[in-house]
């Protein structure tokens, strides 16, 4: 568990919709936040393949599809689905601290 | 039945991703990749953008690493071309002597670029833009002040023109037809791109005939009797698919190898994949050759797919794009002159979705800077259902919650 004087705020947590994830910057990061269901996901905002950013992308279930080649990512695991993507996403845990989407950056998941 | 040896000709990228698809799907027999070009697979869009753009570096776009080739055990014959099919003997030549046998054939060929039909001798300052060569010939030819003289008006035409302006070269886009990108895009986005490159000082010439091109530094001579002195030429006015090792084996070949929608020929052993393959398009409802980045990779792993018994359709709405000067568009659908045209967003600030309309279906989008919406217009097109134009033409009203509608009443 990360201690909670690590974690950074990324975005309101209204703002985020199922359809629209939204794209925040932290010390010099710059990440995508996901909403499904309910909770909240975060991953790195730069396509592992090329130049997109994945908060501009087209949801459908868990996945996001990159704008720019229209590769896939699932955003709950960060894994690739869809080609030409075959690198997994950095994915953070999401904590929403009073209505806040927050993250601690130095948090590893792979 | 699963073949045991597949062997694919053409190392572009439909035969990279292909191959790529093959082992994702765990096939296990082996794979030859034969290639005219010395290359590994890699991706032909930058080589008009980023490589002319970025004159500091060189990236090119590989499929897969080098690496990659050899985990996944796939042979690979590069700089030498395949000559002739036996299609009894189920074997292939190739141009050092040798032959390969196969349990499965893909051709993923490509296409050639179109020379100018006046132009009898290959000529060292008249250039065409398909491999890393080509690009790298040019490159030394954008410096400041030097003439480009382009032929074509077309997508990679106009990308040349504008990489040359960023590097201060004087510009001149010799185009026949009465419009940019005619094939391409409706009337309204040639009309913004001609303005878009006039404004950024091309000289854009539409009705122009070239009759010769002559001189060491090439003289381009105009059927107006003008002549342009140019520091180099480059020649976008299409392609030719690569189907003539198809037609001389005797498969069934017309503007490219006809294949059906899971990407076989008339041969139950031979498949087509990429820009050389006339496909059919059950979503379309027609048959048609595309020369698309994402045609040459979903249209290819379709085929992989196939090859393995999965029996995989191959019905996607097109989708391709273009950068100009920092300006990203995107195109869904095909474009049809027919259409009533909806207008959303700025399209004179390049930031908008311009959306084509047959009996209130939209058939074609094209999105300047507008890369989520057009990806949701993708999936309207989709669905061939009838859609409110004024909610399409309405920024206020999402076009997600248009899809949604759509999908709910389907
Ligand atoms: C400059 C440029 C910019 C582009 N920009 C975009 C863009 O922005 N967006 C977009 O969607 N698309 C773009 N495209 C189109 C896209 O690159 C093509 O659709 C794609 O490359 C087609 O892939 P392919 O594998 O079918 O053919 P290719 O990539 O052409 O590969 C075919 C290969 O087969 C080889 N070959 C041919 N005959 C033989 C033979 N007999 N034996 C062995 N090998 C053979 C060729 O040498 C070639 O290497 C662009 C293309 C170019 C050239
Ligand atoms: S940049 Fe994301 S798929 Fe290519």
């Amino acid at each position: 568990m990360s201690e909670s004087s690590n974690l950074v705020a990324l975005c309101d947590a209204a703002d985020v919709e199922e359809d629209t994830p939204v794209q925040a910057m932290a010390s010099g990061a710059v990440y995508a936040v996901f909403v499904k269901d309910g909770a909240y996901y975060v991953t790195q905002d730069l396509c592992t393949h090329g130049p997109g950013n994945l908060s501009e992308g087209f949801i459908e279930d868990n996945e996001v599809e990159c704008p720019f080649h229209q590769g896939r990512f699932n955003f709950i695991t960060g894994a690739p689905t869809a080609a030409p993507c075959t690198d997994a996403l950095r994915i953070w845990t999401a904590h929403v601290v009073d209505g806040k989407v927050c993250i601690d950056p130095e948090e590893s998941r792979t | 039945m699963i073949p045991d040896h597949v062997v694919v000709v053409g190392a572009g990228q439909a035969g990279g991703r292909a191959i790529e698809a093959l082992r994702g799907q765990g096939f296990a027999g082996a794979i030859t990749l034969v290639g005219a070009e010395k290359h590994l697979p890699y991706e032909r869009p930058s080589l008009s953008k980023e490589m002319l753009l970025d004159l500091g570096q060189e990236r090119i776009v590989w499929v897969r690493p080098a690496a990659w080739y050899d985990e996944h055990k796939v042979e690979r014959r590069l700089g030498v071309a395949v000559t002739a099919i036996d299609r009894a003997a189920r074997t292939v030549a190739l141009a050092d002597g040798s032959s390969l046998s196969y349990g499965a054939l893909i051709l993923a060929t490509g296409t050639t670029p179109r020379q100018l039909p006046i132009l009898h001798h290959s000529h060292p300052r008249v250039l065409t833009i398909r491999t890393i060569e080509d690009s790298q010939a040019l490159r030394p030819c954008l410096v400041d002040g030097a003439h480009l003289v382009i032929i074509g008006a077309g997508f990679i035409g106009l990308e040349v023109a504008a990489a040359a302006r960023a590097h201060g070269c004087a510009v001149t886009v010799l185009e026949a037809a009465p419009r940019a990108m005619a094939r391409g895009v409706p009337e309204r986005i040639s009309e913004l791109y001609a303005k878009l490159h006039r404004e950024r000082g091309v000289d854009l010439r539409f009705h122009a005939g070239v009759i010769a091109i002559e001189g060491e530094r090439p003289i381009v001579h105009l059927r107006s009797g003008e002549r342009l002195q140019a520091d180099a030429v480059v020649v976008g006015i299409g392609v030719i698919p690569n189907d003539e090792l198809a037609s001389a084996a005797g498969l069934a070949v017309d503007n490219g190898i006809l294949v059906d929608a899971q990407g076989r020929s008339n041969d139950p052993a031979i498949y087509a994949a990429g820009d050389v393959a006339h496909h059919h398009n059950p979503l379309l409802g027609h048959s048609l050759r595309l020369e698309s980045w994402q045609n040459a990779q979903n249209q290819a792993i379709a085929v992989a797919k196939t090859i393995l018994g999965q029996d995989h359709v191959y019905a996607e709405v097109p989708w391709f794009w273009s950068d100009q000067y920092g300006i990203n568009m995107q195109i869904t659908g095909l474009t049809d002159p027919q259409a009533t045209v909806v207008e959303r967003g700025d399209l004179d600030g390049y930031a908008g979705v311009l959306f084509e309309l047959v009996d209130g279906r939209v058939v074609c989008a094209v999105g300047l800077n507008a890369a989520r919406d057009l990806r949701v217009a993708k999936q309207i097109i989709g669905t061939k259902l009838p859609v409110d134009s004024a909610a399409l033409g309405n920024p206020a009203v999402k076009l997600t919650d248009i899809y949604k509608s759509l999908k709910s009443a389907s």
